[in-house]
């Protein structure tokens, strides 16, 4: 579907190629100039110096070597141009730029991701709380709209910058290079990435982070994993909040983390409560000799 | 959901090589997409067609190629197909297989002049 205006959110599934085409032309003929729009987003941002818009050396139309393999002069022929690219290659790109950056600075960056609503912020809050004695903390916040969420991570006393992807969906590693700009995190420091509350699309996009930290909520139901795996078979640890609630609740621990565990063998998983604090010494734990593993590869590199 | 942002990529990168390889339109663009992988290809073919607007690749028709899932299955020892991402193998039933076929994104060619 479009994620700018929404329309067309019935999958064309069923017909043939032409019929399906049809209806997509029909549905972007009330008037969004999608095209135009993202044309500008797109070209504001460009930063980085592997942009040349210019034609190559070798720009020249090899007309030899066409489908036909001969030259008629004064008409053109069509070609194939092997691409064998990524779709996803020039975030890629950003990510690992970020990633340098951070192994540079002996940063240790974390991608939180969930749904809307699993406590990420709170849980952040209380983490900073707890350990700006020991470690120092700043935080990127991802949301579509408001800067709520930085506003609270600045009560605790740390840097924090918010990105508003306005229609976006998720946080992407272009968006995270201009914030850590900005922010500029000091060396040695954790930094906290708390992307857009979804479980669907953050899951493609590395941000150039060490680990993605899945935060879920035992009101959220056992099955979530099994229903968007692509986020949990990404993440490193899964941090199941709201653990207070439990008693009030008819939520199967052990069935969620198995659920989990069918996904990704790999995963580690901790159960906590944000609120209450039960159970977030483990995952400061997990924050502190993560980070000083990092620290060691990169020192061994 | 992604979807739009994976089709300006692709539209950025089909733009880009065709203007390094002196195009003067794109006719063509195909697209490897995995069965297992986690985009929808008719919200692509659907993203497309709004971003390739005002573009080389306006007129380029957009194909999209599937790729079957498979895997490796440990207690088999032998590829076998996947229908999801984290399935059991369809032989022996156990969920010991990894995934080796399935989860592309990747542009593989177009056609210019």
């Amino acid at each position: 579907m479009c994620t700018v205006c929404g329309c067309g959110t019935e999958a064309v599934i069923g017909k043939d190629k032409e019929e399906a085409a049809d209806s997509h032309q029909q549905a972007h003929e009330h008037g969004h100039h999608h095209g135009d729009h993202h044309h500008q987003d797109h070209h504001a941002h460009h930063h980085h110096g592997d942009h040349d818009h210019q034609q190559a050396e070798d720009g020249a139309v090899h007309y030899g070597k066409g489908i036909a393999g001969a030259h008629v002069p004064g008409m053109s022929q069509e070609r194939i141009i092997q691409i064998e690219q990524d779709i996803l290659s020039k975030n890629d790109r950003f990510a690992a730029e970020n990633r340098a950056f951070f192994a540079r600075g002996g940063i240790f960056a974390l991608n939180f991701v969930s749904s809307p609503g699993s406590g990420k912020t709170s849980l952040l809050v209380r983490t900073i709380t707890d350990l700006k004695g020991r470690l120092a903390i700043s935080v990127i916040e991802g949301d579509q709209q408001t800067s709520n969420d930085a506003a609270r991570i600045r009560e605790t006393g740390a840097p924090a910058i918010q990105i508003n992807t306005g229609k976006g969906c998720h946080l992407d590693a272009h968006m995270v290079g201009h914030a850590i700009e900005d922010l500029a995190p000091q060396p040695g420091s954790v930094l906290f990435i708390e992307n857009v509350g979804n479980l669907v699309c953050p899951a493609a996009f590395d941000l150039g982070e060490a680990h993605k930290v899945a935060v879920l909520s035992v009101t959220e139901g056992e099955d979530k994993p099994l229903k968007y795996p692509d986020m949990f078979a990404a993440a490193d640890l899964m941090i199941l909040n709201k653990s207070d609630l439990l008693p009030h609740l008819e939520f199967n621990v052990g069935l969620c983390i198995a659920n989990a565990l069918r996904v990704n063998p790999r995963l580690q998983t901790l159960t906590v409560s944000a609120r209450t604090g039960e159970g977030m010494e483990a995952f400061y734990a997990w924050l502190e000799t993560s980070a000083a593993r990092q620290a060691a590869r990169v020192k061994a590199a | 959901m992604h979807e739009m942002s994976l089709m300006e990529s692709v539209v950025e990168i089909v733009c880009d090589t065709a203007l390094k390889n002196g195009a003067r339109a794109v006719k063509v663009v195909r697209l490897d997409v995995g069965l297992l992988s986690h985009v929808n290809p008719d919200a692509l073919a659907f993203c497309y067609d709004a971003i390739r607007r005002g573009t080389i690749a306006e007129e380029a028709i957009l194909e999209i190629n599937r790729i079957a899932g498979e895997g490796w299955c440990l207690d088999c020892e032998k590829t076998v197909a996947l229908t999801e991402r984290f399935g059991a193998c369809p032989d022996c039933g156990n969920h010991r297989v990894q995934m080796t076929a399935g989860d592309e994104l990747k542009i593989r060619d177009m056609e210019v002049i």
